[in-house]
């Protein structure tokens, strides 16, 4: 599989080159008489340097690029970056109180990275999953609602290619919406605030080179964090005809593991609540790095995108595509 | 090898919708190679439900789908590259234009070569005539311009089937001139054209071979000429004396003959137009118009369903 080096999805390749003999050998195939005539103008195509890459053929950069040329989707994202300006603003704005608060929204004053943590602190509990809810719960309801599906199945995509390519989209929705979060705090706080070694939590302190490190891996922990949400996004996409009511139903249950998180007597079903290890990511920022909550949260995402993946591939594999 | 296999074979094929309802009931179909197949049948009679059935959309209850000899859904990834298909009306992306809402379809199947993604989706808009908005985003088109969107995707590669549901709603006149006219061009190339259709003299038009559908079951199918060969011909005269023309049709030969206002009608089995013309002539009849007609496709169809074309029961 190869990717074209410009994003033009209309001149990708992909390596669908052994399916495509396949089909002109089938017999009848294509006679030159009636073809589109598509092969005379290859001729005068430009070709350009391509770069192999291990995708899965150009649907997948396609889906890409429909995703993120989506100007709902964009408006998502500048909503995500929105976020650490105005807490930037809020924080530069009352400083009068360095004490105040706790934890990382009390430091920020001091270090302008804090506010890479305190802004992915705050939009990890509601406002990343309400965008991760929009654009997962619309990933396959959203298809099928507008009518586009059944003419991607009948291309023919091929259900599992489809599932495979709407998953893989959707992870990289989380990474890039995490970074949108974390790039745009890191560039407020450094317009806005000093700049310099970082206090960890357990109390040494490290280099800004070696906390911007652990940021990057802190925003990466951010966007796994994000990939149970997704799977379950992308199962209940499976299940309707109605994007909005899949988005309604995504972020519901980000609401309500919140809740059950809340309530003592369920202390025995938290530990598998997808939501229940999202806080871990801050133990990157004790020396030695605190680890085993980190893993508790990566294991708990990989079994939610095994439960909810298989459980979406079981329901669109037998679906009856009405719409 | 003496005949090559039908395109379209389905084997006792039936779907019954969760609630109980048989939408399609033992379907038999053949649609030969090369042919232009009218689908007819009334709203409600199962058309869509069995077009949804040979794409793969859907899955039977029982009963079985072939495309080109090849089972549906199972080969469906190898064999539906050859199709080209406009179901239930044309979908698109609204925030995408008509040349990248082509080039995501087009990017769905594999077998399409992207080094001739330009190209082939630039003679698809062209063939369709939507060349000069091929950059407008689709929701700024019209319900026409939709539809011949839909059939440009139908047409991004040469296909040796083409499924075609209601292709001319929403057109205008000239439109559904033109479609009639791409799809005359694209079988006398060969490719299979099957072509559902409430309109029948749409279907008539075009179709070599027709099916009728009533009630989820196929009433029959054939050629266009089979299916009117049930009925005959009409002897039908206009004329003020339409007393003294039934004499005459009658001491000529003629049988069923009917009278309605100044126009009679008869059987035109073992009568000679030429020579009863003259009698009527010679009884000093005045006769405003004589002509043998040819019955209509819609004449087969009431006889066949013993229904109008409403929606079924």
């Amino acid at each position: 599989m190869s990717l074209s080096s410009s994003v033009d999805s209309g001149s990708s390749v992909h390596g669908g080159s052994s399916v495509h003999s396949e089909t002109v050998d089938s017999g009848v195939g294509v006679s030159p008489g009636r073809a589109v005539s598509g092969g005379a103008r290859t001729a005068g195509f430009r070709q350009r340097t391509r770069l192999r890459l291990g995708l899965r053929g150009s649907f997948a950069l396609n889906e890409l690029t429909t995703m993120f040329g989506r100007i709902r989707n964009l408006a998502l994202l500048a909503a995500l970056a929105a976020i650490p300006l105005a807490l930037g603003v809020a924080i530069k704005l009352t400083t009068r109180h360095p004490d105040g608060g706790g934890g990382f929204i009390s430091q920020v004053s001091n270090n302008g990275l804090f506010l890479v943590f305190s802004s992915l602190t705050i939009t990890l509990p509601v406002f990343l999953p309400l965008a991760i809810g929009v654009v997962a719960g619309d990933s396959i309801s959203g298809e099928a609602g507008q009518g586009t599906l059944r003419y991607l199945l009948v291309a023919p995509v091929g259900r599992n290619r489809l599932l495979a390519v709407k998953g893989g989209a959707l992870a990289v929705f989380c990474l890039v919406a995490s970074f949108t979060v974390a790039v745009s705090a890191f560039v407020i706080g450094l317009i806005l605030f000093p700049i310099g070694p970082v206090t960890l939590l357990s109390g040494e302190s490290i280099s800004f080179g070696a906390a911007l490190v652990k940021a990057v891996i802190i925003t990466l922990l951010v966007a796994a964090s994000l990939l149970g949400l997704c799977a379950i996004g992308l199962f209940v996409s499976t299940l309707t005809d109605t994007a909005i009511a899949a988005m309604a139903v995504t972020v519901g249950v980000t609401v309500l593991s919140g809740i059950l998180q809340t309530i003592p007597q369920l202390s025995s079903i938290q530990p598998w609540l997808f939501t229940d290890q999202w806080t871990s990511f801050a133990d990157l920022l004790r020396d030695p790095v605190y680890t085993p909550n980190i893993v508790h949260n990566l294991l708990i995402q990989a079994l939610y995108v095994a439960v909810f993946g298989s459980a979406a591939w079981a329901r669109l594999s037998s679906r009856d595509v009405l719409a | 090898m003496s005949q090559p296999s039908p395109t379209i074979e389905t084997y006792g094929l039936s779907k019954r919708y969760r609630g109980g309802q048989l939408a399609v009931d033992g379907l038999e179909l053949s649609v030969p190679q090369g042919a232009v197949f009218g689908f007819l049948g009334p709203n409600g009679s199962g058309k869509t439900t069995t077009i949804r059935m040979l794409m793969g959309l859907i899955g039977p209850t029982a009963g079985r789908v072939e495309l080109f000899g090849e089972p549906i859904p199972q080969a469906g990834n190898r064999v539906l590259p050859r199709v080209g298909a406009l179901i239930e009306g044309p979908a698109h992306y609204p925030y995408l234009t008509g040349a990248e809402n082509l080039a995501r379809y087009d990017a769905a199947d594999r077998s399409a070569d992207p080094r001739t993604r330009k190209a082939r989706i630039a003679d698809a808009l062209e063939r369709v005539g939507l060349s000069n908005a091929a950059q407008k985003k689709a929701k700024a088109y019209s319900l026409g311009m939709k539809q011949r969107l839909g059939l440009a995707a139908a047409l991004l590669q040469p296909r040796d089937l083409l499924v075609l549901d209601e292709p001319t709603n929403g057109l205008d006149p000239q439109g559904m001139r033109e479609i009639r006219s791409l799809i005359k061009s694209l079988a006398a190339d060969g490719t299979t054209v099957f072509l559902s259709s409430h309109l029948l003299d749409e279907i008539e038009q075009v179709c070599t071979h027709a099916a009728v559908m009533s009630k989820g079951r196929l009433v029959v199918q054939g050629t266009v000429a089979e299916l009117g060969a049930g009925l005959r011909a009409r002897l039908a005269v206009t004329t003020p004396d339409a007393a003294a023309a039934e004499t005459v049709l009658k001491a000529a030969g003629g049988t069923e003959v009917h009278v309605e206002g100044d126009r009679v009608t008869c059987d035109a089995d073992g009568l000679e137009p030429d020579a009863v013309c003259a009698a009527l002539v010679g009884a000093g009849i005045r006769v405003f118009a004589f002509g043998v007609e040819r019955p209509s496709l819609e004449d087969a169809f009431v006889a066949l369903t013993g229904e109008g074309f409403d929606v079924a029961q």
